[in-house]
């Protein structure tokens, strides 16, 4: 995408995924699509070809997803992934979170927000969706969505 | 059955880091099984191949890499990429041929080089390829195999101890293989002194990834009787099913499962439908069962396996695991060979050796990892992209 259309909040940071979530200081989201026909929920996007079997829609409407949900499963990566993960110097382990929300019937996976272990998490507990810092890169800070367990 | 066909040869290149072309694996695992069938190259009349993307473009066209190597004879070729099921996705191409009559006798053949570390994706901004954000995202393979793990302890209550005792049986099996890279048995100290990777899972609970290579001569029942061997070890069922919407499982590389929100989906577990095909193809029940060659991408995937080719309820493999059923001699030995724990992952030829193990085991040649009595064995993987198989071989 070209500088001109690229979105910042009033930070001046910017999604390092363009369009996958909003960037509302208050009550993130992530932005995925549904089927108008079935109710499908598509994350990311979808807005080609609905893939339930059952339905060979091709009317979608963008939507934000669920900004809370329950831990579905947790783990962690104390390793350093391969790029295109931008890692800090030196590498810092991260806590990841499979999230169930329950409108939409689906998993979506996310880091947990800065300084989650996974001795802080169960299987059921409640989460939400925060944004924090992937990168920092010459253009500012990038986003991304993480999941944050709730008090 | 008439659509039984028959293994005439098996053949492996013991798995490792050798670093060669994985050309020269696949053709030794040919002339070894080539050997073992009695059947000579220039009567092969199908080569089908397990597909590589990590060897350039012989890896693409890894059946006319093969046949090349092995002297061009004239033969059909065929190469499958189906990521972990490629093997089992070549063997079904010749099974198909031979079934049609349109062949009599068939190699199959798959054979991997691989990288350290981390399987990475392709490089650029590719925000539209799964695979890609997953990473952007610190998502590896590892992540996935912790998160199905932790999920089993906090709901079946599975501990890090159920794990260990799987590795350390694993390592027992694969101690004496000659086709296995680690041949060494673990302690519960070697792991525990090993590296915490994705929570619950240490390095030693994780597959690696390897060289190796694996080949299969299969023929018609007909050709099997008249070259004397009818009663060679049969395939009797070949699943490669994809997927039913809506997943019920995070499955690699996906950030997010499919929605189950629609009228009349549930979310469905893509493992389990890919035994039942292969159970129903071949008219056999779990209970018929005497051992299976499962994925164990990580100790705990292979109770996961166990409950999803229904060798037991859901969530009761670690009772098994602990009362020492699935280790050779017990009931239901699983991963005689020392599956991926021994072996790590040579993507395309991981299917093939897994039906190499249950012909050495049905055949009785099994040596020290021998099952008794072996007379019904299940194969079954699982790979990216609603890639999976399953066969099934019987005596």
């Amino acid at each position: 995408m070209s500088e001109d259309t690229r979105l910042t909040n009033a930070a001046g940071q910017s999604a390092a995924l363009e369009g996958w979530y909003t960037l509302d200081d208050d009550s993130p989201a992530l932005i995925g699509t549904r089927c108008t026909r079935c109710s499908t929920y598509y994350f990311p996007k979808m807005s080609r070809f609905c893939r339930n079997p059952d339905c060979d829609s091709e009317e979608f409407e963008e939507i934000e997803l669920s900004r809370e949900g329950t831990v579905w499963s947790y783990t962690d990566a104390n390793y350093q992934p391969p790029e295109p993960y931008v890692s800090p110097e030196p590498f810092e382990p991260f806590a990841i979170i499979g999230v169930q929300l329950e409108k939409e019937q689906m998993i979506v996976l996310g880091q947990a927000a800065r300084g989650i272990t996974v001795s802080d998490l169960r299987v059921g507990m409640d989460v939400e969706l925060v944004l924090e810092t992937l990168y920092t890169d010459d253009d500012g800070d990038k986003l991304v969505w993480r999941w944050q367990p709730k008090q | 059955m008439s659509d039984d066909i028959a293994i005439l040869g098996v053949g492996m290149h013991p798995w490792g880091k050798w670093g060669k072309n994985f050309v020269e694996y696949g053709v030794k695992a040919a002339r070894d099984a080539l050997a073992d069938s009695g059947v000579d190259w220039k009567d092969i009349q199908f080569v089908s191949g397990g597909g590589t993307v990590r060897c350039g473009y012989p890896g693409y066209v890894a059946g006319a890499t093969f046949a090349q190597a092995l002297g061009w004879n004239g033969a059909e070729v065929n190469t499958s990429y189906a990521a972990c099921a490629s093997g089992s996705q070549a063997l079904a191409a010749a099974r198909h041929k031979i079934l049609s009559g349109a062949c009599e006798v068939a190699l199959v053949v798959g054979a991997d080089t691989t990288p350290k570390g981390f399987l990475a994706p392709a490089k650029g901004y590719r925000p539209d390829d799964p695979d890609w954000v997953r990473f952007l995202v610190g998502i590896t393979n590892p992540t996935y195999f912790g998160l199905y793990a932790r999920r089993r302890m906090d709901l079946y209550g599975d501990t890090e101890d159920d794990f260990n005792i799987i590795k350390i049986k694993n390592s027992k099996h694969g101690f004496t293989n000659p086709n296995a890279r680690y041949k060494k048995i673990f302690t519960e100290e070697d792991i525990a002194k090993s590296p915490m990777v994705a929570d619950p899972l240490r390095l030693l609970h994780i597959t690696a990834t390897s060289d190796g290579g694996a080949a299969l001569i299969v023929s018609s029942m007909d050709y099997a009787k008249r070259i004397g061997k009818a009663d060679a070890v049969k395939v009797a069922a070949i699943s490669t099913s994809t997927p039913t919407f809506a997943s019920g499982n995070v499955e690699m590389p996906d950030i997010a499962t499919d929605s189950a929100a629609a009228a009349g989906v549930s979310p469905i577990s893509y493992r389990s439908t890919i035994a039942l095909k292969a159970y129903e193809e071949a008219g056999i029940s779990p209970k018929d069962v005497s051992l299976a060659e499962v994925y164990d991408l990580s100790c705990a995937l292979e109770m996961d396996w166990m409950e999803d080719l229904r060798l037991c309820e859901e969530g009761e493999a670690a009772h098994l695991v602990r009362a020492g059923d699935t280790k050779v001699g017990g009931r239901l030995p699983v991963n005689a060979s020392g599956g991926l724990s021994c072996f790590g992952e040579a993507v395309p030829a991981q299917a093939i050796a897994q039906v190499c193990e249950l012909t050495w085991q049905l055949r009785g040649t099994a040596g020290e990892r021998q099952v008794e009595g072996a007379k019904v064995g299940i194969t079954a993987n699982q790979g990216l992209f609603g890639h999976g198989s399953s066969v099934i071989v019987k005596r």
